[in-house]
């Protein structure tokens, strides 16, 4: 996985691809990190005294690499996903992303990002959701309505272009909302807790669908979630933190085969819960078997 | 389906309003109220008929006033409006004076006003309504301009916009709804105090002042003749706010939110 550093099939103009700018010795290195986090704190000051949130977190994740954060309410995985979406900022500690500083990469418009909630504008139908970043970043109304067309396809809403997003159920917003992060073919994608609000055979649903989008995108993504068998099912790594202070407790590699292989037998397989075991076991100690993991799914 | 949907919405209200009127007249007819305590609809219809012409421009009158009132008072609320979510410092400073302004019962400002103005100009009145019809505007499209939901926010934070741009896409579309509500007070309440305001003195046209007169003569279905003009004119006034708010929320998608 890691040797192939995937190209994008954006068409955008500019650097796009790890190579980053050549002053910097890192980048040259380890050409195909997406994202560098070099010792990176965050501490927020509140009334009664300064809480922890992240503390001295180190994590790489290389070009076209599926990274899951994992643990329990609290632990700092969501702090470290809007770190790297430069929607916040750490204070003290090193990120990069594509050997760039994070508000670099956001005004480079290196990744595509989708929360928990779809995020989508109400007022506008389903096609100009997904073609609002392109929209914003100038692409002509042609090229936009096409990417549209295609993006919708691709996550299977095409018939409903047209649509209000309040006519969709939340699984379907959720997939615009994909299709919409997707819509500038990033090389990296961020993804806060995206499925964690959706029923379970919905989840299980677009689990795969996600799977097959990332496998012809070749983007790496960063994915937040609460469920051990949703980061198993979809990730090359899962990282393991743990709360107060957040930190990186464990990182266990998945190797169930490249995105594209995966679909919903290995759900069943023994291999698949044979890691979700040992994420378990990270999350909880060796002892895993006692007591349940506060705000961790075991679904 | 369709049929029983229409019985619903039209026919039954209407016929509500004749049976109200019906028993209205029966009341009157059969305990033989005086006049001064209510007269009946009849009564009151043939002083309509008798004078149409009359109560018409009392009502046009009356209606100029307020729709140039509620005008000024919709165009100052926007452009203040702006001006505070801009800029917070203008905001703060002017909160107390628009709560001032919120409870100061503003009619009870005519007489000065029209003292200010002249009693022979219309002035005063269409100011007293400016002034009622900034409130609700003002503080509902604020806040409308204010409710930017955090997922929003990041979201075009993400995308690298441009305050301009994210005003255009985000902000702009997301407040409209709630100027809406704004207006539809105002538009009321522009009507009802541009009337009151009447009361207070100025030029002896106008509803307000037709009522007074009425009154004073002792005509009291003539006086009630008139306050079916300021209903009529007070529906207008609705209508056409609700009408222009459904246009436009139509047109642009945009969901009723408040």
């Amino acid at each position: 996985m890691s040797a192939t550093a995937p190209t994008s099939p954006s068409s955008r103009s500019g650097p796009v691809e790890p190579a980053g700018p050549p002053d910097s010795p890192d980048a040259t290195t380890t050409a195909a990190a997406a994202v560098e986090v070099r010792g990176v704190s965050r501490r927020f000051a509140s009334r009664s005294g300064d809480v922890v949130a992240l503390s001295d977190v180190d994590l790489t994740v290389r070009a076209g690499e599926f990274v899951s954060l994992i643990g329990p309410s609290g632990c700092g995985k969501s702090t470290l996903l809007r770190l790297i979406a430069d929607l916040d900022r750490p204070t003290g500690g090193e990120l990069t992303v594509f050997g760039r500083p994070p508000h670099v990469a956001r005004q480079n418009h290196d990744f595509g990002i989708a929360f928990q909630q779809a995020g989508l504008l109400p007022w506008r139908s389903v096609r100009a959701n997904v073609e609002l970043p392109l929209e914003l970043h100038g692409t002509g109304r042609a090229a936009r309505r096409a990417r549209a067309t295609e993006l919708l396809g691709l996550v299977g809403l095409a018939d409903f272009a047209d649509h209000r997003p309040d006519q969709l159920s939340g699984g379907m917003q959720q997939r615009v909302a994909i299709a919409r992060a997707l819509a500038e073919s990033p090389s990296l994608l961020l993804m806060d807790e995206p499925f964690g609000a959706l029923d379970e055979m919905t989840r299980e649903h677009v689990q795969t669908e996600l799977l097959r989008l990332r496998a012809e995108s070749g983007a790496a993504v960063v994915f937040v979630t609460h469920s051990i068998p949703e980061a198993v099912y979809l990730s090359d790594r899962v990282v393991v933190m743990s709360a107060r202070p957040g930190q990186v407790r464990e990182i266990v590699p998945v190797a169930l085969g490249s995105a594209g292989d995966r679909t919903d037998g290995l759900r069943e397989d023994d291999q698949f819960f044979d890691r979700v075991r040992a994420v378990r076991e990270a999350l909880h100690g060796t002892d895993g078997a006692t007591g349940v993991g506060r705000g961790v799914d075991q679904r | 389906m369709r049929a029983a949907r229409r019985w619903r919405e039209v026919v039954a209200p209407v016929l509500l309003g004749v049976v109200a009127l019906l028993a209205w007249q029966a009341t009157v007819v059969g305990l033989e109220l005086r006049p001064f305590v209510v007269p009946s609809p009849t009564a009151i219809g043939e002083q309509l008929a008798d004078h149409a012409a009359v109560i018409a421009a009392a009502s046009w009158s009356t209606a100029r006033n307020a729709f140039w009132g509620l005008l000024i008072g919709v165009a100052v609320a926007l452009l203040a409006a702006a001006v505070s979510a801009a800029v917070r410092v203008v905001d703060e400073m002017s909160a107390p004076l628009v709560a001032a302004t919120a409870v100061v019962p503003i009619v009870a400002l005519a007489p000065v006003l029209y003292t200010m103005f002249g009693a022979n100009a219309q002035t005063a009145r269409i100011v007293v309504a400016a002034i009622v019809s900034f409130v609700p505007v003002y503080v509902n499209t604020l806040r409308g301009l204010r409710t930017v939901t955090p997922v929003h926010r990041d979201l075009m934070r993400v995308y690298a916009a441009t305050r301009r741009q994210t005003t255009r896409v985000v902000t702009l579309p997301g407040a409209l709804p709630f100027f809406f509500s704004g207006l539809r007070v105002a538009a009321s309440v522009a009507v009802i105090s541009a009337l009151v305001a009447e009361y207070f003195g100025g030029p002896v046209d106008g509803l307000g002042k037709a009522i007074t007169s009425a009154v004073s003569s002792s005509n009291y279905p003539l006086a009630w003749a008139y306050v079916a003009g300021a209903v009529v004119i007070g529906l207008v006034f609705f209508c056409a706010t609700l009408a222009l708010e459904r246009g436009v929320l139509h047109r642009g998608n945009l969901r009723q939110r408040p």
